[in-house]
């Protein structure tokens, strides 16, 4: 049951993935902590900064943690492939019926579109994280730390693109100092 | 040596040693293939790349995929998916059991009670650049609050709100492509807010745009067919 559960998830997310695995954080999220409850979501985000900081794509190092805590060695192999399979198939479609990127105009002005939507999605995973699990002291005490650690973070990261995973080490070393 | 063993080592090589996601394995990708092994010419190489970027699905399996298949047929796919993949799972999987075995420790706790707020940071940050970069303005914007709106706050699933923004994308795409015969370069003067049906009152171009809007352009282009 649970086999088909996870192969279930992750070709749907497989297949409606758009733009990347940041994209595929609200899908996975929604499926694993809200859905079925596979996960907390202090689970999903420590996972998401151990993918961040291993190589390798984000969606395929997610999937293959939630298999692998929800049903073993077998559930990780199962949750990796399921999020491929989609990719194999279109691939596939693609190259049977080539379409070049010229006479495509209506695949990219669709693309065009959906940035904007996309862009909201990968806002929503973000804001969902934001709980008091995950903001440990928000609201306790004078210094709200989680908050700082957060504010800085984005601004170094939204304004200087600094290194995500020098950001995490940093801010790792600032919670292993404050708490 | 035999090209889908080839194509499975270049591939686990880049999927071993990439950090940073699909789009950063982009550059290492171009280098082994197109410079390196000569495999595929360096324009068709990015025609291609244009092609796999908008399907959905892992951007680093699908250019495997493609790649694999375009030097050694269905083998060489599976050898270079294969190459892409097997490094993370092997990775995660060894974290996997380590993490469990020290997650209650205190030090790592505390660690990760610093480590969380900075997540929900590099989630977010990348967000608005996309919402920059997609020059969205004061009148679609409506698309990115309604979407995080549906989902953070009314918990509806992502998956039906990206079927709403696919179906209102390709409906916008459809009609920029009439406008413009070129393909509609000019995309950028008008977003639909994508989770409606099109309607009259939808103001879908900017002020700068001189041209007719969509809804009349459609109205004048079936007049045009009907004449005749």
């Amino acid at each position: 049951m649970i086999y088909l559960q996870l192969l279930w998830v992750f070709v749907k997310i497989g297949v409606l993935g758009f733009g990347g695995g940041y994209a595929m954080l609200s899908l996975i999220q929604h499926e694993v902590v809200d859905h079925y409850g596979w996960m907390t979501t202090t689970d999903f985000t420590d996972m998401v900064a151990i993918s961040q900081m291993t190589p390798g794509p984000i969606s395929i190092n997610l999937a293959t943690y939630v298999g692998y805590t929800t049903a073993g060695f077998g559930g990780s192999l199962l949750a990796s492939f399921a999020l491929c399979l989609p990719s194999v198939i279109m691939v596939y479609l693609i190259l049977k019926l080539f379409m070049s990127k010229r006479n495509n105009a209506l695949m990219d002005n669709t693309l065009k579109g959906l940035k904007p939507a996309i862009a909201g999605l990968i806002f929503a995973a973000g804001l969902s994280m934001m709980n008091t699990q995950n903001f440990v002291d928000f609201g306790r005490g004078q210094y709200n730390i989680s908050v700082i650690i957060c504010v800085l973070a984005f601004v170094a990261s939204y304004f200087f693109k600094a290194n995500p995973i020098l950001l995490i080490v940093l801010s790792g070393i600032v919670g292993f100092i404050a708490y | 040596m035999k090209k889908p063993i080839q194509l499975f080592l270049t591939f686990f090589k880049i999927g071993a040693f990439t950090l940073g996601g699909g789009y950063a394995m982009l550059s290492m990708v171009e280098k082994a293939v197109v410079d390196q092994k000569k495999w595929i010419p360096n324009d068709e190489f990015w025609d291609m790349i244009a092609v796999v970027q908008s399907l959905p699905g892992v951007f680093a399996v699908n250019t495997a995929l493609y790649v694999g298949h375009r030097v050694a047929g269905t083998r060489g796919a599976f050898a270079a998916m294969l190459g892409a993949i097997i490094p993370s799972i092997t990775i995660i999987l060894l974290l996997a059991t380590v993490f469990r075995e020290y997650r209650d420790q205190p030090v790592v706790e505390r660690i990760f009670k610093g480590i969380r707020p900075c997540v929900v940071a590099l989630i977010l940050a990348p967000s608005l650049r996309m919402i920059k970069s997609a020059k969205v303005t004061w009148k679609t914007a409506i698309i990115p609050i309604a979407t995080v709106f549906l989902i953070w706050w009314c918990k509806i699933s992502p998956a039906y709100v990206i079927l709403a923004a696919i179906a209102g994308s390709l409906i916008y795409a459809l009609v920029i492509g009439r406008k413009t015969k070129d393909g509609g370069q000019k995309t950028k003067d008008g977003r639909r807010r994508t989770e409606d049906v099109p309607s009259p009152q939808s103001p879908v171009l900017s002020p700068k745009s001189s041209v007719p809007s969509p809804k009349s352009q459609v109205l004048s282009q079936e007049r045009k067919e009907a004449k005749p």
